[in-house]
């Protein structure tokens, strides 16, 4: 049995994003951390692999620089990992992610699980999970807080899922895929052998080719990025005693329609 | 000049992209959990038991002792680097991590026996149990040849009972395990000191009042008095007589840490300040605009950046000394009274650079310079530090 899930490098959340001059984006010297809502799928992935007597494999699409959150996902404790880079795969789309992630997890066996976190923080986006259960025929449990049980004789999961006005319990037939979210968990560090076991750990990489998979027609492209433009700021000095400060502070706000 | 040291061909240690993992790890986790509770274990002297169970786990309480041993199998460069992250965040919290790592399972490392190694180092290493090192006496320090607590070998010859009062032990209030250097031999000063493993369950031995302190007030410091306290011979760490040389040997690796610990602090209020200084406008413009800001900008970044290579050149040495069996106590003795009295520096002038903001209790800068002053004093004061280092390159006693 085997539990599978997907990670990502983003840039640092403290870094700052902008578009440079050649139109791509950067984020200047700043280091790449592991995609922050990814760390509770990770974690998910240990702790229910190791209920369920399984092995946890974590997989990254994209180049190299997407080693480093494989080397952070080892040295948390999952078991396996697997990068799959591919000249087609770059730039990706969402669908075209979804395609690559499916074959990925159908070239494994035995997958009960697939997880995810609840979305990508650098492009924002979680169309990609709905994709892949499609794409592989799965049921998807999105907003999921809690893993209650797990019943791999029947074949069965049961989840509790946060929607806005409260808390769903669900049940579902394995394979399953779910995003979770960041009440589920609270992500270990990696420890100081995790690091050094992990920094000595060759990451296979999957080519298209050697998943058996070509990628959707591209229907949107992406044309040009753009910062936005600088915002303008200006700073107003109400002088005089506090009262009349007040009240030419409320004409100027009611002027304004603030108020 | 025949006593600088040429012979290093590489000018600081290599960094790997495990030590990069490994400082990334303890700086975040510095600043995600230690950082929020510096202020409240400052305030309460409680020790911080929860943070330093979850350092243990992670591999932070053994960084040098090899995997087998419970450790993190790292080397000094890696102990050096997470000292600075841990002190940024608190140093109490860097104090606790000293002790253990490079007093401690340090000393057990390199004068333990197989059998004390099993039963003593390993559970340190791994983090379950927390070790102390205990030299100080209430009126002995580093003239050791004067402390008065004693070990009396029994009449049949299988153990030995310890009497004294010990002072100023980190960790005291909670360690499980300790290193103790007591007289077996008066008479023979220095050479009449020898180094004991104590169970602190056993008992004979009490844990003494918790020392008011100014600074690091988290790392829980206390009295431990023996009375009539037996320890089987087995538990002598190295020889009977070979104290003293082990104490000294042990303070080597020791300084290496306070300097990284000096270090880090000085780096926490430095980066306060310059923040400040960019921020707090004054006369119409930021602060960091005067020219006296920028004088003390200036000479805070270049003396903490002294402090760093010094800190480096001592694990250099540390790592030569390893391949040679020679010592490093200069190298450590200049790192160590560098970066302490350039953390007395930067803490002082930082608290400055805010004005009444830095002396309240609101921001952490206070703390810092309060933290700071103990780098100065303890592992041999900035007194000891010149004395050593100036009877090495003299060659007179």
């Amino acid at each position: 049995m085997q539990i599978v899930t997907f990670t990502r490098s983003t840039p640092d959340t403290a870094a700052r994003v902008e578009v440079g001059s050649d139109g791509k984006i950067t984020w200047g010297g700043a280091s790449t951390v592991v995609n922050p809502w990814d760390e509770y799928a990770l974690e998910e992935a240990i702790v229910q692999a190791k209920n369920i007597g399984g092995k946890a494999t974590v997989i990254a699409i994209g180049p190299e620089m997407h080693s480093e959150a494989l080397k952070h996902s080892l040295a948390m404790g999952l078991d396996e990992a697997v990068r799959i880079e591919d000249p087609a795969l770059d730039p990706v789309d969402g669908l075209s992610y979804a395609a690559a992630a499916a074959a990925a997890v159908n070239k494994l066996e035995d997958v009960k699980l697939v997880l995810f976190g609840k979305e990508a923080v650098d492009v924002g986006t979680d169309q990609h999970t709905v994709m892949i259960a499609r794409k592989l025929g799965f049921p998807l449990l999105t907003s999921v807080s809690k893993i209650l049980a797990i019943d791999t004789a029947a074949g069965t999961i049961q989840v509790e899922r946060t929607l806005e006005g409260g808390k769903q319990v669900v049940t579902s037939s394995l394979p399953v895929v779910i995003s979770v979210t960041k009440e589920i968990n609270e992500p270990r560090y990696p420890s100081f052998i995790g690091i050094r076991k992990a920094s000595k750990a060759t990451i296979p990489v999957w080519s298209l080719a050697d998943l058996g998979v070509s990628l959707p027609v591209r229907r949107t492209v992406v044309n040009a990025y753009s910062n936005l433009p600088p915002r303008s700021v200006e700073v107003e000095m109400i002088d005089g005693e506090p009262a009349v400060q007040a009240k030419l502070l409320v004409d100027r706000l009611l002027e304004e329609k603030v108020l | 000049m025949g006593a600088v040291d040429q012979r290093d061909s590489a000018l600081t240690p290599s960094f790997t992209p495990e030590h990069e993992a490994l400082q990334s790890l303890v700086r975040r986790f510095a600043q995600e959990k230690i950082k929020p509770i510096a202020e409240q274990f400052d305030e309460s002297g409680e020790f911080p038991l929860e943070t330093i169970r979850e350092m243990g786990r992670l591999g932070l309480m053994g960084i040098e002792v090899p995997e087998e041993y419970g450790g993190a199998g790292m080397d000094t460069l890696a102990y050096v680097l997470t000292m600075i992250e841990v002190a940024k965040a608190d140093a109490s919290h860097s104090t606790i991590l000293s002790v253990n790592n490079s007093l401690y399972c340090h000393a057990l490392m390199a004068f333990g026996t197989e059998e004390q190694k099993q039963q003593f180092l390993v559970p340190v290493a791994s983090g379950e149990k927390i070790g102390a090192y205990s030299l100080t006496e209430p009126m002995s320090g580093s003239d050791a040849a004067t402390m008065s607590s004693r070990a009396v070998l029994s009449d049949d010859g299988t153990h030995y009972v310890i009497n004294g009062r010990k002072s100023w032990v980190t960790s005291g209030p909670v360690a499980d395990v300790m290193i103790l250097f007591t007289m077996t031999e008066p008479e023979r000063g220095n050479k009449g000191i020898t180094a004991f493993l104590i169970d602190a369950s056993q008992p004979g031995l009490k844990r003494g009042k918790k020392e008011p302190k100014l600074g690091i007030r988290a790392s829980a410091t206390s009295e431990i008095l023996y009375e009539d306290y037996r320890v089987p011979v087995a538990n002598v760490l190295g020889k009977v007589g070979e104290g003293f040389r082990i104490a000294m040997q042990v303070l080597d690796a020791g300084r290496i840490g306070i300097a990284s610990q000096a270090l880090g602090i000085a780096e926490a209020a430095y980066e306060a300040a310059l923040e400040y200084a960019r921020i707090r406008r004054a006369f119409g413009s930021p602060i960091g605009q005067f020219q006296m800001i920028q004088q003390k900008i200036a000479d805070m970044r270049t003396r903490i950046e002294a402090s760093r290579q010094l800190i480096y050149h001592a694990v250099l040495a540390k790592a030569r000394a390893k391949q040679t069996g020679g010592r490093y106590t200069t190298e450590a003795s200049m790192a160590k009274l560098f970066a302490s009295e350039t953390a007395a520096f930067v803490t002082d002038e930082a608290l400055q650079i805010h004005g009444g903001m830095g002396y309240s209790k609101e921001l952490p800068l206070e703390r810092y310079y309060r933290d700071a002053r103990i780098t100065r004093i303890y592992e041999g004061t900035s007194e000891i530090q010149r004395m050593v280092i100036a009877r090495s390159e003299l060659g007179l006693r």
